[in-house]
């Protein structure tokens, strides 16, 4: 295991408590818009399995010459982000050349934002262990993807190779305060910025894929004091690498500190095989980028009245909407949170409330969170490819509310909706499903069942009551699950109370 | 009748009338370039089985009634244009074999006009000096004193029209580098206001101030090839969504009634006296046609040069960070990625290029940024103030082009701040953005001398019509170098 960079320090002359120390976090999260072509020129976007160098052109391979231009569709999306953020959106920003030589950056530079970012300021609120959290921004801005190295060998010789296929793909960058206090807060506060960059259908989320990755700052401090010193670690694509990779860092810079060593400022990458972060490059190595307004576009200029357009389009955001729904429905914070999760999901919940009146919210809750849920992760679907519109599954918590079918029926009615997309009643229908609660048939049913289990009948009046529950059960399968359990439970308890 | 010395609206009306056909007059080009370039080297690169293919193209769409002014017009273009699979090296040998997978714009716009390509012209090295001795392909001389240097960047182009090589090049203006060689070579050079010509496929220098321009033997043939190139390009943000007019539509109107400004600042100390004579008699001949004189002054256009040679360089810098060798042209290989660059770079860029490169990573450094790239900025508005102050005074504003006549071979190559001052006079105008074009008008020591007429933004009408009504009085276009094949 590396301890980084550490040098001992002469001057340790108190003793400090360094268990004591708190971590400051920040994250720098990149998110891959959801636009059909690039951020500065016309190839298609969507570049995820095709052969390298397929989605290029003279423009993001960097050809002599080319010249960008602006994606009107990358900045209208940047913008609502950075809306949804409450960020200040610049009624003036200009993009920069961000300097710095890299085969996978074909001009030698990025296109990026510098001094006059998109967004600047606002805030993110999210939830960790049901307490609602406040982390700000510092700043949302645009850029271009870079392509990509690949370091392999052919025919034993060892080469690098580059991939222009993401060169160009509209990227957006934001950037927290150091205002997040553990690995858990950093990895709940990238989850929700992912669920709430999805919501707004900006980005596909897709980690493993790169579409959203996030690099993240991290120091200790003494609680109170000043911040110490920082170190990065780049390029982290999991929620779980997040919270990993912090939890290692904390811990070895807890360790240089506490053996009297002194921190340096750098760069580390995660190793997902070792479980640790490794040194990059220290901060004499750092680059000086030589940021310069970018020539060859003009600045962007926004009225008021354009950005009030893009924000009376944003959706209700993740949060919000789980507070709403507490509170219109009555749900418990951890169930909202399930709901909300995926914007389609709490589309199906609140569809199917709309369409069953005569059922509680609640229930409704219980049925889209388990059952519903349960069908769609077998298939592994997510709930916006659902084949069933949530109003259906309205229709069948009706059904069973006003006891047309059992809860047991219906379970296997929505397995068939799913399977075939049809209406509750259909199936209720062709399957012959509906729930039997004629008295004379149920009191029939059990007669029925009480002669053809002689023996059970036996045990029962013997005293040993609880085989009650084996009898109900042959009684509901003998009806098909479509016997009124109330009822058949009532009947039969009264028959076998009954002298022979 | 010298058919390679016919101007572009003279052959225009001799193909129309079927008296010459486009293959002729791109043969007796062709001709011309076989016989004088040798010794000019204003070609980098003739494209004959191209030039006549088009030329017979064009006689064709003429024969249809189709013929345009530029259809079947053999014409050069500076080797900083991309050309699809016609290899664009920018006068560099980084990008020697660099075969372009596209056109420019304007190269576009030329072949829809069907003007015929003869060749790519000789230039300084990415468009970065003012005599083209820093080419890597060797200098380009003047038709006029073969001991002498064309100007440059735009010398091969310059050279090309003055010597009837060809009837009408395209250079591109980032400081002077299409007004100064035409000044010294006794053409017409245009460079067209900061986004009247898309600069897409245009080899970037300094991507603020490149603009893209016509070198004519006449100022009518300079409005017509403005016609073709003008005009807004979505792939360009940087070029301007304003209607284009007919720039040949007002050229003969004259300038009676117009306000012409003279700026004290450009008729400096240590000025060519004899120049200064000729463009003194140039400007005298205006009051003769009905215009009034007026001295004017541009009293931060003496910065303009410091504030260009922070501002070009810093885009340079990053304009040519893209030559390393990974994807096209030379790659020099190392033992690793840095040392691939570095020798790359060090065998491809010749030593002006890189000193600009210098220059530009110093001023854009941590801790300098400010004291050069903003402070250079902040003078650039001044410059730009100084000019929009005249304009509200003046319809055009008239000054020398350079400060001296050509100058010889290898006379200013060891000292780069006195190649630099050569330009002293064309600079302010790309700092501002505004147009502006230089036009031979006489003569000192038997080398042609410019004027230098400058615009308001997008007002190029004006100036060539400014232009052309000195240009009808003194009919200079009408003579040609004394050149003898070597």
């Amino acid at each position: 295991m590396t301890m980084g960079n550490a040098r001992r320090s002469s001057a340790t002359t108190i003793r400090r408590d360094f268990s004591a120390f708190e971590p400051v976090i920040g994250l720098e999260v990149h998110a891959q818009l959801l636009t059909r072509s690039k951020m500065f020129c016309g190839c298609d976007a969507r570049y995820a399995d095709a052969p390298p160098n397929t989605h290029v052109c003279a423009i993001c391979s960097g050809m002599p010459g080319s010249l960008p231009a602006i994606n009107r569709h990358a900045v209208e999306e940047a913008i609502g982000a950075a809306l949804a953020l409450h960020c200040n959106v610049a009624l003036f920003t200009k993009f920069d050349r961000k300097n710095y030589p890299y085969p996978d950056i074909p001009k030698g530079y990025q296109i990026s934002q510098y001094d006059a970012p998109l967004g600047a300021g606002g805030w993110l609120d999210y939830r960790l262990n049901g307490v609602t959290e406040r982390c700000g921004m510092v700043r949302v801005h645009l850029e271009e993807d870079t392509g990509k190295s690949i370091h392999t060998s052919i025919d034993g010789r060892s080469v690098s190779l580059v991939d222009y296929n993401r060169s160009g793909i509209a990227l957006l960058e934001i950037v927290s305060e150091p205002e997040l206090q553990s690995p858990e807060a950093a990895r709940e506060y990238f989850s929700t910025l992912r669920q709430i960059l999805m919501y707004l259908g900006v980005c596909d989320g897709k980690m493993q894929e790169g579409s959203l990755r996030a690099d993240v700052n991290v120091s200790l401090r003494e609680p109170g004091g000043p911040f110490g010193t920082k170190v990065e670690i780049k390029n982290l694509n999991s929620f779980r690498s997040v919270e990993h990779a912090l939890r290692y860092e904390i811990e070895r810079q807890r360790g240089v500190l506490a053996s009297g060593g002194v921190l340096e400022q750098e760069t580390r990458g995660w190793s997902e095989r070792t479980e640790e972060t490794v040194s990059q490059r220290t901060k004499e190595y750092a680059h000086d980028y030589r940021y310069f307004p970018e020539p060859d576009l003009p600045p962007l200029t926004f009225s008021i009245e354009v950005l009030d357009g893009i924000r009376a389009h944003l959706p209700e955001l993740p949060l919000a909407r789980a507070q709403r729904l507490e509170a219109d429905y009555g749900l418990g914070a951890e169930v909202a949170d399930v709901i909300t999760l995926e914007q389609a999901l709490a589309d199906v919940y609140e569809d199917a409330v709309k369409s069953a009146p005569v059922a509680s919210p609640r229930v409704v809750a219980n049925w889209v969170t388990g059952d519903f849920l349960r069908l769609l992760n077998d298939r592994a679907l997510a709930a916006r490819q659902s084949p069933i519109h949530g109003s259906k599954i309205g229709e069948l918590v009706s059904l069973v509310e006003d006891g047309t079918i059992s809860g047991a029926s219906a379970k296997r009615v929505l397995e068939q909706m799913i399977e075939s997309g049809e209406s509750p009643i259909l199936i209720v229908e062709r399957e012959n499903l509906a729930q039997i609660s004629d008295k004379a048939a149920l009191e029939q049913l059990a007669d029925q069942v009480l002669a053809e289990n002689a023996d059970l009948v036996r045990t029962y009046r013997s005293g040993k009551t609880k085989v009650f529950q084996a009898l109900v059960g042959k009684a509901m399968a003998a009806s098909n699950q479509r016997a009124n359990p109330v009822s058949l439970r009532a009947i039969m308890e009264r028959k076998l109370a009954q002298p022979l | 009748m010298e058919l390679n010395y016919l101007s572009v609206s003279k052959a225009h009306a001799l193909l129309l009338s079927r008296q010459i056909s486009a293959v002729e007059l791109t043969q007796a080009a062709l001709a011309r370039i076989d016989d004088i370039d040798p010794l000019l080297n204003a070609f980098l690169l003739t494209t004959a089985d191209l030039a006549l293919c088009q030329a017979e193209e064009a006689d064709c769409a003429i024969a249809r009634g189709e013929g345009g002014p530029l259809t079947g017009i053999p014409m050069a273009l500076k080797d900083i244009l991309s050309t699809t699979g016609v290899e664009t090296t920018c006068g560099s040998r980084i990008l020697s074999g660099y075969v372009p997978a596209y056109n420019a714009f304007v190269v576009d716009r030329l072949h829809e006009a069907g003007a015929v390509l003869l060749g790519k012209t000789n230039m300084d090295e990415f468009a970065m000096g003012s005599s083209t001795e820093n080419s890597a392909f060797g200098p380009v001389r003047n038709p006029w004193n073969v001991e002498k240097v064309p100007g440059g960047s735009s010398g091969g182009s310059a050279a090309a029209v003055a010597a009837g090589e060809a009837l009408f090049a395209l250079g591109t203006d980032t400081g002077g580098s299409i007004r100064q060689p035409a000044a010294l070579t006794g053409t017409v050079g245009l460079k067209p206001t900061y986004g009247r010509v898309s600069r897409f496929g245009v080899v970037a220098f300094a991507s603020s101030l490149d603009q893209v321009g016509p070198i004519t033997r006449s100022v009518t043939d300079a409005a017509l090839v403005l016609n073709a190139i003008a005009g807004r390009d979505p792939r360009d943000s940087t070029s301007v969504d304003l209607p284009v007019p007919d720039y040949t539509l007002h050229v003969n109107e004259g300038v009676r009634g117009m306000k012409l400004g003279v700026p004290v600042e450009y008729f400096a100390e240590g000025m060519d006296p004899n120049l200064e004579r000729v463009v003194r008699s140039a400007i005298d001949v205006y009051r003769g046609l009905g215009a009034e004189i007026r001295d004017i002054s541009l009293p931060h256009s003496p910065f303009a040069l410091s504030t260009y040679y922070i501002i070009s360089p810093a885009e340079a810098m990053a304009n040519l960070a893209r030559y390393d060798g990974v994807r096209y042209g030379l790659s020099v290989p190392g033992e690793d990625i840095w040392e691939m660059y570095a020798r790359t770079r060090e065998e491809g860029f010749g030593r002006e290029v890189k000193r600009r490169i210098l220059l530009g990573a110093y001023a854009l450094s941590a801790g300098y940024y400010d004291a050069y790239y903003v402070k250079a900025q902040k003078v650039r508005t001044l410059v730009r103030a100084d000019f929009e102050g005249a304009f509200s005074e003046v319809d055009a504003v008239l000054a020398p082009t350079t400060p001296s006549t050509a100058f010889s071979l290898g006379e200013k190559t060891s000292d780069p701040l006195q190649m630099y001052l050569s330009d002293m006079y064309t600079v302010p105008v790309n700092i501002a953005g505004n147009c502006a074009l230089s036009m031979p008008v006489g003569f000192s020591d038997d080398l042609p001398v410019g004027l230098q007429v400058v615009g308001k933004a997008f007002d190029e009408a004006t100036i060539l019509r400014v232009a052309r009504a000195l240009e009808a009085e003194l009919g200079i276009c009408e003579l040609h170098p004394a050149l003898e094949a070597a």
